[in-house]
């Protein structure tokens, strides 16, 4: 799969770009599955199987798989669901964990040896998870207000002097209908996507520096970029779990907003 | 530098144009992911959230009821105890006043026993003493004309004689006594003596002495 990054060699040194994260197909010409893909469906499987086992003989006091698996479901139920929604939002916790797991592992994927690509950076992964957050949290809101009480109140919230709707209306219908959805995708999207663009250059350009550029100053840099990518990996481990937690916090604060009288 | 090095095999598309095959493969493995957890894992975690919480609920409980019991048993302890107490402290005064009553009846009752046997006395006392007045009466007159007539029968002379005369008078008295106790009838020592004074009576004397005698 590392095949799509063909490095010419003795030409000097190119900064990767957005290429970097065009795959060609992964099983040769006339395939369409890409490695974004393969990550995406043996990441969804990779957590199906996991939790599958943690859950499989659930006891009282819990093995080590169990004990993994029920921290991490409990983290979101406790620490994001039943915080940012209160009660009402254990009904959601189902699609706020899995959201999490998903995302978590597809980000994790960018530092996972030999994988070492994280699919959120592929917009497409980011934003449909943006658009069922975003069509889940309108969708309670409509439900509890009706569409017109719904819009009312996002548009038009009560204690503010009229002239200000002229203003307010607007940008409250943008900031909840597309803001939001495409801050979600944004956000994650381009965390991802510039977090292994660094990891990228500072291990292909410490390669260069040492392989190509040469030299003493070559190696001596070139393995000062080499050490500085092991850091930024695992700084970029800490963002990648960072973002798909503020990936679920938000869409649990959209939906508790949803369930709240007042916006 | 002769020329920019081609790194990367595939043209360069924007990074913000979503890849609708990705998105497809994204849905479907999400759906899938989501649903298999949701049926398979969340409950069966949230199953174990319960037991667990029940079963240190029900720890709790337990240790709450125990609690309780150990309170309303101390609560009883107390109870009885202070209820022993009183009955204690009732039994106490209860002794005080039995006691008081006791000392009291025993004082009255000796205090009747002391009358009665003062009265008793008194009147045994009383009695004698009338036995002893009559006793004496009858024979103090009987004492006295025979010393008289004895004093009397008796020449005057002297001194001595006079003496004699009273003090075999009063060994005749006290033989008397003896014979009185012998219950001897008569008086010899005394029936040769002649009165000397006439104004002692014999005859009355011996009358006298008879009934004494008897």
């Amino acid at each position: 799969m590392s095949s799509s990054v063909l490095a010419v060699e003795g030409e000097g040194f190119v900064s990767p770009g957005p290429g970097t994260f065009v795959y060609p197909p992964a099983f040769g010409e006339g395939t369409f599955v890409t490695k974004p893909m393969l990550i995406v469906i043996l990441g969804s499987l990779a957590v199906a199987v996991f939790f599958f086992l943690a859950a499989r003989r659930a006891a009282m006091v819990p093995g080590k798989t169990q004990f993994v698996g029920e921290s991490l479901y409990g983290f979101v139920r406790n620490s994001i669901a039943l915080d940012a929604i209160g009660k009402p939002g254990l009904k959601y916790v189902p699609y706020l964990a899995t959201v999490f797991f998903f995302l978590a592992t597809l980000n994790i994927s960018g530092i996972l040896p030999l994988v070492q690509f994280p699919a959120t950076s592929r917009i497409a992964i980011p934003l449909f998870l943006a658009v069922i957050s975003c069509i889940l949290f309108n969708a309670i809101g409509i439900k509890r207000e009706g569409l017109g009480g719904y819009f009312k109140n996002m548009m038009f919230p009560s204690g503010i002097p009229w002239p200000v709707y002229i203003l307010l209306a607007p940008i409250e219908f943008v900031s909840t209908i597309i803001i939001r959805p495409l801050t979600l995708t944004l956000r994650l999207t381009f965390n991802m996507f510039a977090g292994h663009l660094v990891l990228v250059l500072f291990i292909l350009g410490g390669e260069y520096l040492i392989f190509e550029y040469s030299g003493v100053v070559g190696i001596a840099a070139g393995t000062v970029a080499l050490l500085g990518s092991l850091v930024l990996t695992a700084f970029e481990g800490f963002v990648q779990l960072l973002q798909a937690y503020v990936f679920t916090l938000l869409s649990a604060l959209y939906i508790g907003g949803a369930l709240q009288d007042e916006h | 530098m002769t020329g920019p090095v081609l790194w990367w095999a595939v043209e360069e598309p924007s990074p913000l144009a979503p890849e609708p095959a990705e998105i497809v493969i994204g849905l479907i493995a999400f759906t899938l992911l989501f649903l298999f957890l949701k049926a398979k894992v969340y409950p069966i975690f949230e199953k174990t959230f319960a037991e667990r919480t029940a079963a240190i609920e029900g720890g709790i409980a337990k240790a709450e009821k125990a609690q309780a019991e150990a309170a309303e048993a101390l609560e009883k302890y107390n109870a009885q105890l202070a209820e022993a107490r009183n009955e204690a402290g009732r039994i106490r005064t209860e002794a005080q006043t039995q006691r008081a009553e006791i000392v009291e009846e025993a004082k009255a009752e000796a205090r009747t026993e002391a009358k009665r046997i003062l009265d008793a006395a008194q009147s045994q006392i009383e009695s004698e003493r009338q036995q002893a007045l009559t006793e004496l009466r009858r024979e103090v007159g009987g004492l006295a004309v025979d010393l008289a007539s004895r004093v009397v029968g008796e020449s005057l002379e002297d001194e001595a004689r006079q003496r004699r005369t009273v003090e075999r008078f009063l060994d005749d008295l006290e033989g008397r006594e003896d014979a009185q106790a012998a219950a001897l009838p008569g008086r010899p020592a005394s029936a040769g003596r002649k009165p000397r004074r006439p104004e002692g009576g014999a005859g009355l004397l011996r009358v006298d002495r008879k009934r004494v005698d008897r």
